[in-house]
């Protein structure tokens, strides 16, 4: 099927304000090439369970589509349109499975060379849609808060190689109370500024106490989930005819009562939650990975104003077949390895929070845990510099908040 | 924020700029020197050895300024004697198996990376042995066990059944040795780790567990007993390699590395380890080479990795994590070749495609690969 054949019925399935969404603006999507209209219906597919920040982002994309002319929307689409594709995918029930067909598109896109187009396309579109819609500053600067290194006693090669560059590097922090007043800071904006899901604490292990006003996501948190996952993928796997492509769609598919978690009460973030478990790779056995992609995933989808991560220490790596079917028991850590994950990890949560709009405002810090040495960010703070000053966890954050 | 990607030449230059402060290397353009005269000094029986460095490892955890650290040995003991192509573009599927199979074949395969399906263009093998008139104990693979059992042999009508490599997977050697109760191995048995779940049927010309005696004199009981002193599934492959190259000596033998594709499990501290683990298993192999009296001074070595990995700037990827985006960087690579005729400390910025590799090592073997896509790399011939 084309998109110019669509009919509303045909997307009785949506929940009701995805629905809505579609067929308030079907006359439009029917003009849309096939090459691009799947990946927008995966979104929509979505918007009951989005965070405030992607719907909002929905609607102004949809409504951008909907000002175009034609003759605008065929030249901001131009490079989908020439996308050459199978029958099989035109013939594929892509208004009920967006994401399937995403999955096969990208393997016709690989297998016929085609991929670097259909890049090019995406990015054109992308950089014309980030210029027509205005974004959203954020109500007050951004601020994110790495804190990396559980458990580990002493480490002697350098921290923060890659954060160093882009601000200051502090070597004499005290750490006393260091990760109280973190999250009490980040609580205090959530006070002053309340909006739901604009402030998160992400940790590795169980979290430690916090105001309820902060989402809250953790790895320990999310352990009898973890071990239904583990159990539902092995039950999976001896299945006959089940392959790694096959496996993946499924647990794609998988949603909080698939994995009998016990309801927040909040069905956008129980949702949430369980994707970073089936979408993820490694977050199912690797904390660090967890805290990492759940970091990344919070920031592209709720675009949060505060971000505590604290990541913890990791099973030890074993035979990937072993750490999939560990079931609870006693787990021999590696936390000199998960510091250098987390390392990285506190790298890549700076990268994703300045993709979002406020990035020239954005403050950012990470810290050593119950060690010394913290690196900051932030538009007064001077870059590529050092400060052996002896200061505490409050002084530290003056520096940018 | 804007945050720009690198280019390939921007690559490459960081590489050379590198190469030329730690090893003292000299830019290959500015050196001249006969062909005629090369071939001259050449040995008339020559063997090729191509070790795949992977699954996937990135610039700036090898040969760029800050991976140095994590190469230690490639570059104290090959680089100053090698050359060096700053540039390896694959145009290709990003898939380790799909990728290593258009390595071997010249051409850019377009198989499913996760079946079990062999190559559908010729290898290098069976140019090789069909055209030279070789055995099947001349060409071999040692591969990681999953996926990689079809990739000695393709399915094209003119090559195919009967032509191909032999292929040993290591991994599966030693599932076969350890019968039952196998807690002193498991960590050699790490699986695929893209596909952690995905074990495909074994089939094809596989190495059989008797031949292990009857070929590398290896009885199972001390290859049990070696295996317990190994770390990884690389370093099990690199002690076949090299139990291959004493007792059979084949004339071209591609190791597959894969430690480094840990790095799917998104964490960077054992991505990191893999390529450390690689390097030294790479300058390992150069000693083999040198060591053994069937390859000293006939042996050319080349390294290269599979591809990349998509760049902490590309927002449609995670990072070192995988190699999804098809963005440059997870496209250029970097060629070390080594051996008699090549030119010592030489480094290349010229962009050469990984389909090159096929008939470059035709050259050398002196066989045509008709059907490859790439063409031979002169500077190494």
């Amino acid at each position: 099927m084309l998109p110019s054949e669509l009919k509303a019925e045909q997307f009785n399935s949506y929940a009701p304000q995805a629905k809505a969404l579609v067929t308030q603006n079907l006359s439009v999507f029917r003009e849309l090439p096939l090459s691009f209209l799947p990946g927008l219906l995966r979104e929509i597919i979505d918007y009951d369970y989005k965070f405030p920040a992607e719907r909002r982002s929905l609607d102004k994309e949809v409504a951008n589509l909907a000002r175009l002319s034609q003759e605008e929307r065929r030249q901001w689409l131009d490079g989908f349109v020439k996308i050459k594709l199978s029958s099989e995918l035109e013939r594929f029930d892509w208004v009920n499975s967006p994401a399937k067909f995403i999955e096969q598109l990208s393997d016709h896109l690989w297998t016929t060379h085609q991929l670097d187009a259909f890049r090019l396309a995406a990015t054109q579109y992308a950089d014309r849609l980030h210029e027509a819609v205005t974004a959203e500053a954020p109500m007050i600067p951004r601020l994110g808060i790495a804190v990396i290194g559980q458990g580990v006693e002493s480490y002697d090669r350098p921290l923060f190689r890659k954060l160093r560059p882009h601000g200051a590097y502090f070597s004499r922090v005290n750490p006393e109370n260091g990760l109280r007043i973190l999250l009490d800071a980040a609580a205090g904006r959530a006070k002053e500024h309340s909006e739901r899901y604009a402030h998160w604490y992400i940790d590795g292990g169980d979290p430690a106490e916090h105001d309820a006003l902060l989402t809250c996501v953790s790895y320990g948190g999310l352990e009898p989930v973890r071990a239904v996952l583990l159990r539902n993928m092995h039950a999976e796997i001896e299945r006959p005819g089940m392959g790694p492509e096959m496996l993946r769609t499924l647990m794609a598919g998988w949603r909080p009562s698939d994995l009998a978690m016990k309801s927040t009460g909040d069905p956008v973030l129980d949702r949430f939650q369980v994707r970073l478990l089936t979408e993820g790779s490694g977050t199912q056995i690797f904390s660090t990975s967890f805290t990492q992609w759940a970091a990344r995933e919070a920031l592209r989808r709720a675009e949060p104003v505060t971000l505590v991560v604290r990541f913890a220490p990791r099973q030890r790596q074993k035979t990937m077949n072993e750490m999939l079917a560990s079931g609870g028991e006693h787990l021999e850590l590696d936390p000199l390895g998960s510091l250098v994950d987390a390392d990285m990890g506190a790298y890549y949560n700076w990268l994703n929070q300045q993709r979002l709009p406020g990035a020239d405002r954005a403050a950012f810090v990470a810290w050593f845990e119950d060690h010394n040495s913290a690196v900051v960010i932030g538009p007064s703070v001077p870059r590529g510099t050092e400060s052996n000053e002896r200061l505490d966890m409050n002084k530290l954050l003056s520096w940018i908040v | 924020m804007t945050l720009p990607e690198p280019t390939s030449s921007q690559i490459a230059g960081t590489r050379r700029d590198f190469l030329r402060d730690a090893a003292g290397v000299v830019l290959g353009a500015t050196l001249a020197r006969s062909p005629l005269a090369r071939a001259a000094a050449l040995p008339a029986s020559r063997k090729v050895v191509v070790v795949t460095f992977g699954g996937g490892a990135r610039d700036q955890e090898t040969f760029a300024p800050e991976g140095q650290e994590n190469v230690p040995n490639m570059l104290r003991d090959l680089i100053p004697r090698a050359t060096f192509f700053t540039q390896v573009v694959n145009r290709g599927i990003l898939g380790h198996y799909v990728a290593t199979a258009s390595l071997a074949t010249g051409a850019y395969e377009t198989i499913n990376n996760f079946a079990s399906l062999p190559p559908e263009n010729p290898t290098a093998f069976e140019y090789y042995r069909k055209e030279r008139k070789r055995p099947s104990s001349d060409t071999w693979v040692v591969a990681p066990s999953n996926g990689f059992n079809r990739i000695g042999e393709s399915n094209h009508r003119s090559y195919g059944a009967g032509l191909g490599a032999r292929v040993i997977l290591p991994k599966h050697l030693l599932a076969a040795a350890i019968s039952r109760g196998h807690a002193d191995y498991e960590h050699l048995l790490r699986d695929n780790y893209e596909t952690p779940y995905f074990t495909p049927d074994l089939a094809g010309n596989e190495f059989e567990l008797q031949q292990l005696e009857t070929l590398l004199k290896l009885s199972v009981d001390d290859f049990k007993a070696h295996a317990r002193t190994l770390s990884s599934p690389d370093e099990l492959s690199v002690y076949i390699a090299k139990r291959l190259m004493r007792q059979v000596a084949p004339s071209l033998l591609w190791i597959t590395m894969h430690d480094i594709d840990i790095a799917h499990a998104g964490t960077y501290s054992l991505y990191v380890e893999g390529i450390r683990r690689t390097d030294r298993l790479c300058s390992e192999i150069w000693k083999a080479i040198e060591s053994e009296p069937e390859y000293a001074g006939k042996t050319t070595l080349l390294i290269l990795p599979d591809f990349g990995r998509d760049a902490d700037t590309d927002p449609g990827g995670n990072g070192f994590q995988h190699h999804r985006t098809g963005d440059v960087l997870s496209r250029t690579t970097w060629l070390i070749a080594i051996g008699p005729g090549i030119r010592e400390g030489v480094v290349h910025d010229r962009a050469v495609d990984s389909v090159d590799l096929v008939p470059t090592i035709g050259s050398i073997l002196k066989f045509s690969a008709s059907q490859s896509e790439g063409k031979p790399i002169g500077e190494i011939l």
